[in-house]
């Protein structure tokens, strides 16, 4: 069973009396510890794909299986608690809570959305911290990082809660290309160190090339996919 | 939820001003409430002390219809000597009851031997009345205060009628009344002090021996117009209240029919409305206080949730549950509300103390220098208090609930 699974997947919003096709029945899978982009020009449909394999979305038609759950039975409630159990985010501005430390940050799904036992929870934290070279930074707060610090600290959050899949939206966007390849690489290693696989879309065609797995997007449609699919 | 509450409080920190701003407006409204509580309830005591200690004690025993017609003080609506002798009885088998005064009530002519004009007077047993009135002693402001109020011979008279009257401490004068069958009878009595008049039923009256009374109106037997009653507990009126009409609810006529009834200060003093007034004004005093928090907590919380709303879409992303979002703000409407409870009760307390160490004094009527001795208590304090953090709670509910329900896509574009 592949980790993700899209068959005929449409998405379509209304916009007044007119319905505006956003992604029109594109078929994929992806596999589980796989690392992979979907790329394209804005409004190709790569944030409605990403949201909706995030289950923060519904699909207007076909199937969308999310680690074998079909996304559309779920509603707002059972879709929170499943992006909680399984689902890690990291967003295009960090989208850290500013009021946290680094660290607490980390600490915050675990205790909001897990209720992690306080010892458990530091160890994981510790963990995380380490593993995404920001130990020596754990007190700080957000404004008090750089934006490939916060990135980072964005990414050891999304993968606290042991997520199987990370789903990241232009990740690098806000980032210098150095920054940026910093912040690939380290998915890359989370991936290979925690075993989770990484989504995330970009339209830069270097970062792009980072990906093992990569679908083209164009108007709503997968033009293209490139790179072999890694079957866990 | 410990956790809840430590970010709920590392939010309102973030907007320090405004958390400041809405604190400071919660401690006003604590302290303006608190405190005018505290002065009024003062007040109150105060005023009710001066009626229920120097005039009707906290409770009256009359014989059925006397009340009615007080005004005219009908000396064939007395107590005759074997009702008074079961209102004694029910009185002394009462243990909430601290002592009781027989008064035998009269009208009657005062004259300083070239003027004259009428006096109410009450025939008192002196040590009975004393000490059902504590306060009565401290009334007479000319004349010796010391001793039994008034010995055989001698008459207590209003500050009025003293006035009026020119008479002094040490005066004789003459009293006549007539009695019961129309018959009329004189008496000469001496001056004893001058008593300070206060506003109300009795506080205009004068005072005599009883037993000067009963001659002066050639009573065969010891009636009684009404009994003063003094409880151990104040705060116990009412079911001492109950307790007697019931007790002496089988004292009856002739006819079976109830002879005897019982009135409470509140009563048969015109203040009861007073204060009733004061505490419909408390009611409306907090009312205010309601809204002032009610408006200041949403004001600030549908500020926080719209300053916030692509922070609230993060961590609805990340899979936060609706309801733990929710308590999220309802923790910051709670905090709010109970550190505005804390530094305002502080406040209000020092402030009371205040009042009472600089020891302010203030007129009421003829009443001179009276002190105010503002008091709280405990249960006011916590009515306020809880009244407070449920309203800072309830003022958080629509801005958490529309926290809680936002769609994390939406919330997650908001700029």
């Amino acid at each position: 069973m592949s980790l993700v699974e899209a068959t005929g997947l449409a998405k379509s919003y209304r916009v007044g009396s007119v319905e505006v096709p956003a992604i029109k029945g594109v078929d994929f899978a992806i596999e589980a510890g796989s690392f992979v982009s979907f790329v394209g020009p804005s409004g190709s449909g790569k944030s409605t794909l990403l949201n909706m394999i995030g289950c923060l979305d519904h699909p207007s038609s076909g199937t969308l299986k999310v680690l074998g759950t079909d996304i559309a039975s779920l509603d707002r409630r059972g879709a929170a608690r499943f992006r909680g159990e399984h689902i890690g985010f990291v967003f295009q501005d960090f989208n850290l809570i500013p009021v946290l430390t680094a660290y607490e940050n980390i600490e915050y799904p675990l205790i909001m959305v897990q209720g992690w036992a306080p010892d458990k929870r530091r160890q994981r934290v510790l963990q995380l911290l380490d593993a995404v070279g920001m130990a020596d930074q754990a007190g700080k707060r957000p404004d008090q990082l750089s934006g490939g610090q916060k990135q980072r600290i964005a990414v050891a959050r999304a993968l606290a809660t042991n997520a199987q899949l990370v789903l990241a939206d232009e990740p690098t966007a806000n980032l210098d290309h150095e920054t940026a390849y910093r912040i690939i690489d380290l998915m890359k290693k989370m991936r290979d160190g925690f075993g989770t696989s990484f989504v995330f879309s970009t339209h830069d065609p270097k970062i792009m090339a980072e990906a093992e797995v990569t679908f083209v997007l164009e108007d709503g449609r997968i033009r293209e996919q490139a790179g072999e699919v890694a079957h866990a | 939820m410990l956790n809840v509450i430590k970010i709920a409080g590392r939010n309102l920190a973030r907007y320090h001003r405004r958390t400041l701003l809405t604190s400071i407006l919660i401690v006003i409204g604590m302290v303006g409430v608190l405190l005018f509580i505290a002065v009024t309830g003062s007040f109150k005591t105060m005023m009710i002390g001066q009626f229920t200690d120097s005039v009707l004690g906290h409770l009256e025993v009359h014989r059925k219809g006397y009340v009615a017609s007080i005004d005219n003080l009908p000396l064939n609506l007395n107590m005759g000597a074997g009702a008074a002798a079961r209102v004694r009885e029910a009185l002394d088998g009462t243990s909430e009851v601290a002592t009781w005064s027989p008064r035998l009530k009269l009208g009657a002519m005062f004259s300083n031997f070239t003027e004259t004009t009428s006096i109410r007077l009450n025939g008192i047993d002196p040590a009975k009345e004393a000490a059902t009135l504590p306060l009565l002693a401290g009334r007479i402001v000319e004349g010796a205060t010391g001793g039994p109020l008034v010995d055989r011979g001698q008459i207590l008279i209003p500050q009025l009628l003293a006035r009026g009257m020119k008479v002094k401490v040490g005066d004789t004068v003459v009293l006549v009344a007539t009695n019961r069958d129309g018959s009329v009878n004189g008496k000469t009595f001496v001056v004893k002090g001058v008593l300070e008049s206060i506003t109300g039923p009795g506080g205009r009256d004068g005072y005599v021996h009883y037993d000067d009374a009963r001659e002066l109106l050639r009573l065969p037997e010891a009636e009684v117009s009404e009994f003063a009653v003094r409880l151990k507990n104040p705060d116990q009126l009412a079911r001492v209240d109950g307790l007697l009409k019931e007790r002496l609810a089988s004292v009856t006529g002739p006819q079976g029919a109830p002879l005897l009834e019982v009135h409470t200060w509140a009563d048969l003093s015109p203040f009861a409305n007073l204060a009733r007034m004061i505490d419909l004004m408390t009611v409306f005093i907090k009312v205010v206080l309601v809204a002032i928090v009610l408006i200041s907590v949403m004001n600030v919380m549908v500020m926080a949730v719209y300053e916030r709303i692509r922070e609230i879409g993060t961590i609805a992303a990340i899979g936060t549950p609706p309801r733990r979002i929710l308590a999220l703000f309802l923790a910051e409407g709670l905090l709010l509300g109970v550190a505005g409870t804390i530094v305002g009760t502080l406040l209000s307390l020092a402030a009371i103390y205040a009042l009472n160490l600089m020891h302010l004094t203030f007129s009421f009527g003829q009443q001179q220098d009276l002190l105010l001795a503002p008091v709280i208590g405990s249960g006011d304090v916590a009515a306020i208090a809880a009244v407070v953090i449920v309203v800072s709670v309830l003022a958080s509910l629509q801005p958490a609930w529309k926290a809680s329900r936002m769609d994390p896509i939406v919330a997650l574009r908001h700029v």
